[in-house]
């Protein structure tokens, strides 16, 4: 079979911090980076007789991400997920098993596919190893070193129906889902400090093939792009190892950055039995409807809506690369100011998500209203294309009003008469020009157009000058 | 021998009549005599203990009142969490250990004047039902020290029965504090679950476990009751509004209150005729001072202990988890590897009985095993708490035996943990309900020793259940043995 004739199916579990002050069940400070176990207390240290307190910010948190993943939020309960391992201080997890917080959502990639979600659970995190020696792994290392500050922080895992298709999928569901969370406040979404942490359940069947094959879950990405070789890799191991007649164990693998392989981290025989029962310590989560609805309207627009909105104003399809650019880099309230104070969408966008995007640092001062205006400026031919981008550029560094610094670039507001009459001045002095391009040479209209734009400084509209050096020779 | 021993000191002091040190003086004296032949203690907190009576003898010449439990000198049992002070469990696994923080129970006791003298004795992780399961040895019951006090709180029960501290506070998971009262011829209460902070105890099986007082009286054990009972923001299971008053209601008498005998209990398998005697004659004792005494079936607890053995040890294979060697408590040396530290640290720092009950939960909790084992429990929980919610309807308070006999001696269950079981089969239905219920002592067996009568209450029902055992108080027959004081 060639590898077209093989259907891919992922499913991604992906944990998330949330960007709470405190811990999931202790006044300790959820904050990354700081001196090792600085941020800890007898509660995330787990010692003997300490009792945790559920964080409400975390619940409310919670219920945020699986309203902006179209969950049910419903009551639920605390599990212990028992296992043995020495950056757990209480060798027991506090998550959420078969009655988690939020339940069977969905989110739509901008392509407008639906991706089932099948829970959004709160948990705890653990503390964060690091091996000294050359495995890098436990079993093998010199010593090991934990450090308890990660200990504790809350964390939720949104855990996605097998409904994507590629390395591609995954990574712009991802990239969907780290938006989704940002703009819910709720996560910082940084993949690369661990705040957003993904593990890819992988398998294939044949093309058409109701039923699925083995999967094998792979885990230490750190990167979109290395997710995307990670399951791209997975799928053709697979591959290779059924069409050379073997079978797909299912297993824990471990990605290898350096190498671009996966690995055997844990087979299914030793899997951990983790022995979940309800959390004695804790009461169960009975959010009120009340609450529930006051998150829900406190909740900004979402990243699809947003993109949604855009492409209306622009007249483009949600997932244009502009749309898309306009809303990743947060510039569709400046699209929205400059239409309702009349510009052009399609022009605005345009705009965005090229000169605004390219000096993005300076989008945070620019003026709604003067940025709407150098857009007009260009729509009615006030100022050439190439003018718009200098004086823009120039209200991006220094701000200022885009008439004046269209003048003090001498791009006078070319009328139309007075065009007009450099059209006709030029048509003067070139007559012998002129009678060819009136004979139907156009390509004397190239040399036309060049006196013209010299005649004018530079500051014509070419295309209206060629309109009306056409209109001309009737 | 006065009939509120701790209540009169505390008044005794808050009236300038004692001081604390002269108090504790007395006390570290008995402690200093029978000490060594009872072990209650795993440590005595001489140096602390008077520091702490100093400054209430001197907070009471300032003419600031020290608290209801001024000055009265308190055992503390060894899984309650005293900050810089060594907190054991009775474990070589944590032999050593200084928890950075006071148990709110502790904090609670210590702001209303107590003097904590001691750290008592108990079954390893409070479990078992004699005190020999202890890291450090057995502690002898004061009445006869060839036998033991009970457990697994036998060294807060002995500490208080020989007159080492007129209050003790205990742990009670299916009887830690009841069966010790009553083999040791105290009063020991069991609070309804929530009503006591859990902060700072020593996990055994978290929705079992409650703290509670031992006394040398009802009286007393209310005022400690009273001191303790209330809601604490960090426990989650901790019940929020104002808790019952356990001495609201002591001189009531009971005329006209519902009791109902359980049969179930008082038919429970491996009872003594003595004991079955003992408590018959308490409910017609309350019957005569006018209570309307009936028998009443509560079905489900037959079913007690079974549930009890699968919940209890699923809870605590969890809770001990954490007791790997890793952060604090006992580590091997020469291990190769995170898990031969693991097994090795684990197979030397816990005993027999925490090692049998680690490994039944564990099992009880396997993936396959669940629904049978722990999911089954669960259920008998609810029928239980169901079927006592039918009792309640009719009966104000039920009355059972305490324990199935008098004092055993030592070594006499040892060798049957089935055996030593079935000493918490009259206890453990309340645990599991989450109600409240205390033994009261009720004479004595043909040996001399004490018998206990348990009264068992409703949730948040601690104010009759005072109530009516402070009429058993008083109508109790003459007890057999008692240590002077």
């Amino acid at each position: 079979m060639s590898r077209s004739e093989w259907e891919m199916v992922i499913g991604l579990e992906v944990h998330t911090e949330l960007r709470t002050a405190t811990k999931l069940f202790c006044g300790c400070a959820n904050h990354f980076g700081d001196e090792p176990n600085t941020n800890v207390c007898p509660v995330c240290l787990g010692l003997p007789g300490s009792l945790p307190v559920l964080n409400r910010t975390a619940v409310e948190y919670a219920i945020r991400i699986g309203t902006a993943l179209h969950c049910t939020v419903q009551p639920s309960l605390f599990h212990r997920k028992n296992y043995f391992y020495p950056d757990m201080p209480k060798d027991y997890q506090i998550s959420q098993y078969d009655v988690p917080i939020n339940a069977d959502g969905w989110l739509a990639l901008p392509d407008g596919r639906r991706v089932g979600i099948e829970r959004a659970h709160i948990e705890e995190d653990t503390g964060k190893s690091t091996h000294v020696g050359e495995s890098g792994r436990i079993h093998g290392a010199d010593h090991s070193l934990v450090d308890y500050n990660r200990a504790g922080v809350p964390l939720v895992e949104i855990v996605g129906r097998p409904d994507l298709r590629s390395g591609d999928d995954a990574r712009i569901y991802v990239d969907e889902l780290r938006a989704i969370l940002v703009a819910t406040g709720a996560s910082d979404g940084k993949m690369e400090e661990g705040s957003l942490r993904v593990d890819a359940n992988v398998s294939v069947r044949p093309r058409g093939a109701a039923d699925l094959g083995t999967r094998c879950e792979i885990k230490n990405m750190n990167s979109l792009r290395s997710l995307g070789r990670a399951i791209e890799y997975e799928a053709t191991r697979q591959i290779t190892l059924l069409e050379e007649g073997g079978t797909v164990s299912q297993e824990t693998r471990h990605w290898d950055e350096g190498t671009g392989r996966t690995s055997t981290m844990r087979s299914k025989e030793d899997a951990y039995d983790y022995r979940y029962f309800p959390e004695p310590d804790l009461v169960p989560i009975v959010p009120s409807e009340e609450w529930i609805r006051a998150v829900a309207d406190a909740l900004p627009p979402m990243p699809g809506d947003r993109r949604s909105a855009v492409a209306a104003a622009a007249k483009l399809a949600p997932d244009a690369d502009p749309v898309v650019t306009v809303v990743r880099l947060d510039l569709d309230s400046l699209l929205h100011a400059a239409v309702a104070a009349g510009a052009d969408g399609g022009l605005a966008v345009k705009r965005l998500a090229n000169e605004v995007a390219s000096s993005l640092e300076r989008a945070a001062v620019l003026d709604p209203v003067a940025f709407a205006t150098v857009v007009q400026m260009e729509s009615r031919s006030a100022l050439t294309p190439a003018q718009a981008r200098t004086v823009l550029k120039d209200l991006l560094e220094g701000g200022g009003d885009p008439a004046a610094i269209a003048k003090a670039h001498g791009f006078e507001a070319m009328a139309s008469d007075a065009l007009a009459d450099a059209v006709d001045q030029v048509i003067a002095e070139n007559p012998g020009e002129w009678e060819r391009f009136a004979g139907g040479e156009d390509k004397v209209q190239g040399f036309l157009i060049g006196k013209i734009k010299a005649a004018t400084g530079g500051n014509a509209d070419l295309k209206e000058a060629s309109a009306l050096l056409r209109g001309r020779r009737s | 021998m006065t009939a509120n021993p701790a209540a009169d000191i505390a008044g005794a002091i808050r009236r300038g009549e004692k001081t604390a040190s002269g108090v504790l003086e007395e006390h570290l004296a008995r402690v200093q005599a029978r000490e060594p032949e009872i072990h209650a203690f795993n440590l005595v907190l001489e140096e602390n203990a008077r520091d702490t009576a100093a400054q209430i003898d001197a907070a009471v010449a300032r003419g600031v009142d020290p608290g209801p439990l001024a000055g009265v000198p308190i055992a503390l049992k060894d899984n309650l969490c005293t900050r810089g002070v060594p907190t054991t469990c009775s474990s070589r696994m944590l032999a050593g250990w200084r928890p950075p923080y006071d148990a709110t129970v502790v904090a609670r006791v210590t702001a209303a004047g107590a003097v904590a003298i001691g750290k008592t004795n108990l079954d390893e992780f409070a479990m078992g039902s004699s005190t020999e399961n202890s890291a450090f040895g057995p502690t002898r019951n004061p009445l006869d020290p060839s036998r033991v006090p009970g457990g697994s709180s036998g060294g807060s029960a002995a500490a208080v029965a020989a007159g080492f501290a007129p209050l003790a506070l205990g742990s009670d998971t299916g009887g830690s504090i009841r069966q010790p009262a009553a083999l040791c011829g105290v009063v020991g209460t069991k609070p309804t679950y929530g009503v006591v902070s859990r902060y700072g105890l020593v996990a055994f099986a978290s929705s079992l476990d409650q703290i509670g007082p031992f006394a040398r009286s009802v009286g007393d054990a209310a005022l400690l009751f009273d001191v303790i009972a209330g809601h604490d923001p960090a426990d989650s299971t901790s019940l929020a509004g104002a808790p019952p008053v356990a001495s609201a209601a002591l001189e009531h008498g009971v005329d006209g209150l519902r009791v109902g005998l359980v049969t179930e209990l008082v038919g429970a398998e491996g009872l003594s005729g003595e004991v079955v005697a003992g408590t018959r004659a308490a409910a017609e004792a309350l019957a005569s001072a006018g209570a309307k005494v009936e028998e009443v079936s509560v079905p489900a607890t037959v079913y007690g202990l079974s549930a009890y053995y699968l919940i209890a040890p699923a809870e605590a294979s969890s809770n001990l988890s954490r007791y790997d060697g890793v952060r604090y408590g006992h580590r091997a040396t020469g291990a190769a590897d995170i898990t031969d530290m693991y097994i090795a640290s684990r197979s030397e720092g816990f005993g027999p009985e925490v090692k049998r009950r680690i490994m039944l939960g564990t099992y009880a909790l396997s993936a396959g095993y669940y629904d049978a084992y722990y999911g089954q429990a669960q259920k008998v929980r609810t029928l239980i708490i169901r079927d006592f919610e039918v009792a309640y309807q009719s009966f104000d308070v039920l009355l059972s035996p305490t324990a199935p006999g008098t004092a055993f001696p030592l070594g006499a269950k040892t060798a049957d943990p089935l055996l030593m079981y079935l000493n918490d089969v009259c206890t453990i239905p309340s645990n599991l309900a989450g109600h409240p219920a205390m033994s009261v002592p009720w004479g004595a067996g043909a040996d001399g020793l004490p018998l206990g009568v348990q009264v068992l209450a409703p949730a948040l029902g601690e104010t009759v259940m005072f109530q009516v055992a402070a009429t058993l108080e008083r109508l109790a027959p003459a007890a057999g043995r008692k240590v002077e004081s």
